[in-house]
């Protein structure tokens, strides 16, 4: 059977491409990776009117066809048909801001000279209607020898047109005359391209007075700053307040889960496995999809109002300090959620090296993973008094913590610029898309995507790991009298490391707590009350206080703190480390980002523990 | 007058580009966001603390960094 024609969807970025994907394919897409390189491959199939199959392939956003970056490096090679793993594409539909016509153009003059059969997409012809302008269509396809469709995306208008258009295009255009490089120089296309705009273009009045007026106060110096730290404060609450129920939903299906499989499997090894590994440990992970979700929520939702670009500007001038630029501030941001979805998110920085340097400093971020070990131990050690009126002792401890991260970060980022992640210096250049509405429909799929990302994850990467940490927990089977903590292989690794970790304070104890918080941070919690033979049972509350009781018992102030610092660096979260190698396409980097941030959870842990016990404390 | 010193919404036009006091990459990227010769440019904010500016060029809004902005030379429209 004949494949069904691949069309490629090419333009400039905030051309409202990916909204034309969604819109002609709905949600039959696959998200994917191409072979080799961090872009994202989406897929769609569509129908023409007329019944024929095709194969919708969006590609990333770029202004031209130069191997800058990897996304448009893919563009190119899959335009020439040099790109692994995908078919040479039958026909084009390139897509423009009809608001931005005279640089857009000048990317459709680039790829019309590629000779394959060429549709355009004339998208936001309201929003050029709303800034007067009045576009003639047929001057303009004329002029470009192509045709033109006038689209709006976002409200599913002209999508027949261009499905007609494209019908034409894939069935009678015959084979493509094959790609020749683009010959002429980019200086002489965006004058072609502007003379092009200009007679095409009727300007009736003034643009964009919205934009214009938003922005005034969304970039203004001082009201500006103010405005984005009152949205990621709001976002920060809504990611935990938000969450805390469907984080409990989650936690009793969890807990149904178990007991079912208790009364109704007999008790050997296999259920051991099925409760303890597979539904505690993967569960222990699904645990933060809800807050993952709101917090993509947010994002989503920032990116598709523009909003996103205008937090970057803000936030170059701090971000250059360290040698990096705006755009790494959304991913470091949302690493303070998770850090898995925030490195996916330096995807959208181009230059490799500033990229890099975020992805090795954005598990520094304090993660909601964190917040479980630091409540446990911060509620057993540091007093409940106020050290202010309003401030209390135990919220300025968990600032600290939050605030060495930041420090932290910071200071790797600036020596990791001046030496392994030297030069390169991407900048700060990008445009910035006018404001509009976010469509709900594509936010939701962008979030489904996200989810099913996170969970097949979750049922694969995770689960290997976290029943492979549940044999190393489980064997060998203890004698009577001796503790399964101990006894088993991890109890023996923990030996082994216990040398080296002796010195900063931590005894067998925490050894054996911090190996099976390799899984997921919070895992330590559970690991101690285990170590400290806690029953948790029914009341998960109960039993943390519990173990407060037990750790103020069996740990000096001093190990207590180092073990907050140890938390705030140590790189304790494998699915980061398996991020890392997917991101950076190779176990160099994720060793690396183990190494050095072990090495200075370490130090941390050593350098709290020696002041403390110093200090009297 | 060079664009980082271009008082904000004074409508300009860009006179000249020193494309040899820029590195190959910035270059490529300001001529695809349409920097060119005789392309009309207007700044629309600047960053504190000599942060980034903001400026129109033709109808987009781009943000840059003032060393860059340094290397445009802008002239009354």
């Amino acid at each position: 059977m004949n494949p069904a024609p691949m069309v490629a969807l090419v333009g400039n970025p905030n051309a409202g491409k990916s909204a034309l994907f969604n819109a002609l394919t709905g949600a039959r897409q696959k998200v994917g990776n191409y072979p080799g390189v961090t872009v994202e491959r989406k897929v769609g199939r569509m129908a023409l009117d007329d019944g024929r199959p095709l194969e919708l392939v969006d590609l990333p956003g770029t202004y031209s066809l130069d191997p800058q970056s990897p996304d448009e490096q893919v563009t190119r090679d899959v335009l020439f048909g040099r790109q692994e793993g995908e078919r040479t594409p039958s026909a084009l539909v390139v897509v423009i801001d009809a608001t931005n016509l005279d640089n857009h153009l000048r990317f459709v003059l680039q790829l019309i000279a590629l000779g394959l059969p060429t549709v355009v997409a004339l998208n936001m012809i309201d929003m050029a209607a709303r800034d007067g302008l009045e576009i003639d269509v047929s001057h303009l396809s004329a002029e470009l020898g192509v045709p033109v469709v006038a689209t709006v995306a976002v409200r599913k208008r002209g999508l027949n047109e261009l499905r007609d258009a494209l019908g034409r295009a894939v069935g009678g255009g015959g084979k493509a005359i094959f790609a020749q490089e683009e010959s002429k120089g980019i200086s002489t296309l965006q004058r072609e391209a502007r003379r092009i705009a200009a007679a095409v273009t009727t300007q009736e009045r003034q643009t964009n007075p919205w934009t214009k007026r938003v922005d005034r106060i969304a970039l203004h110096p001082v009201i500006g700053p103010i405005l984005l730290a009152g949205l990621m404060f709001v976002m920060f609450q809504a990611v935990y307040s938000w969450s805390k129920v469907p984080i409990e939903w989650l936690a009793s299906l969890q807990a149904w889960l178990g007991t079912q499989a208790v009364t109704h499997l007999p008790d050997n090894i296999l259920r051991s496995l099925l409760v303890e590994g597979v539904i505690n440990g993967v569960g222990s992970v699904v645990a933060y999809l809800p807050q993952i979700l709101i917090l993509f929520f947010f994002i989503l939702l920032l990116e598709a109002s523009g909003y996103m670009v205008r937090a970057a500007f803000l936030m170059d001038r701090l971000m250059a300090g360290v040698g990096l630029s705006g755009r790494a501030f959304i991913p470091l941001l949302s690493s303070f959620g998770c850090a898995i979805p925030g490195i996916m998110a330096t995807r959208s920085i181009d230059d490799p090296k500033d990229r890099l340097t975020t992805i090795l400093i954005a598990p520094l971020m304090t993660c909601s993973a964190r917040l479980p070990v630091y409540a446990v131990v911060i509620g057993a050690f540091i007093p409940a008094k106020k050290v202010l009126p309003g401030v209390g002792l135990q919220g300025l401890v968990l600032f600290c913590l939050y605030l060495a991260g930041i420090m932290g970060s910071m200071l790797v980022a600036a020596l990791f610029k001046r030496t392994i992640t030297k030069g390169g210096g991407g900048g700060f250049l990008m445009e910035m898309p006018k404001y509009q509405m976010p469509v709900w429909r594509d936010v939701a799929l962008g979030l489904w995507q996200r989810a099913y990302l996170f969970m097949r994850r979750a049922g694969t990467v995770i689960l290997w790991v976290t029943i492979a940490l549940w044999a190393l927990t489980s064997f060998p089977k203890a004698p009577d009298g001796v503790k399964q903590s101990e006894y088993s292989i991890a109890g023996r690794i923990a030996s082994g490391i216990e040398p080296i970790v002796r010195p900063v304070g931590f005894n067998h104890a925490l050894a054996l707590a911090i190996i099976p918080a390799m899984a997921a941070r919070e895992v330590a919690v559970s690991a101690l009350q285990t170590v400290y033979s806690i029953d948790s049972g029914d009341d998960e509350k109960l039993g943390q206080e519990r173990l407060a009781t037990r750790l103020r018992g069996a740990w000096s102030l001093p190990t207590a703190l180092a073990f907050l610092a140890w938390f705030v660096f140590a790189p304790q979260c494998l699915s980061t480390i398996a991020v890392i190698r997917r991101e950076t396409n190779g176990w160099r980097w994720p060793l690396f980002a183990l190494g050095y941030l072990f090495t200075l959870a370490w130090c941390a842990a050593g350098i709290t523990f020696w002041t403390a016990t110093a200090l009297g404390l | 007058m060079r664009l980082d010193q271009l008082p904000l919404h004074q409508q300009s036009r860009i006179a000249s580009i020193d494309w040899n006091d820029l590195s190959p990459r910035e270059a490529q990227r300001l001529r695809e966001l349409g920097f060119d010769d005789g392309v009309e440019i207007e700044a629309l904010h600047r960053g504190a603390l000599k942060g980034p500016l903001a400026c129109r060029v033709g109808r987009m809004i781009i943000a840059l960094r003032r060393g860059v902005a340094a290397s445009v030379t802008v002239e009354p429209a």
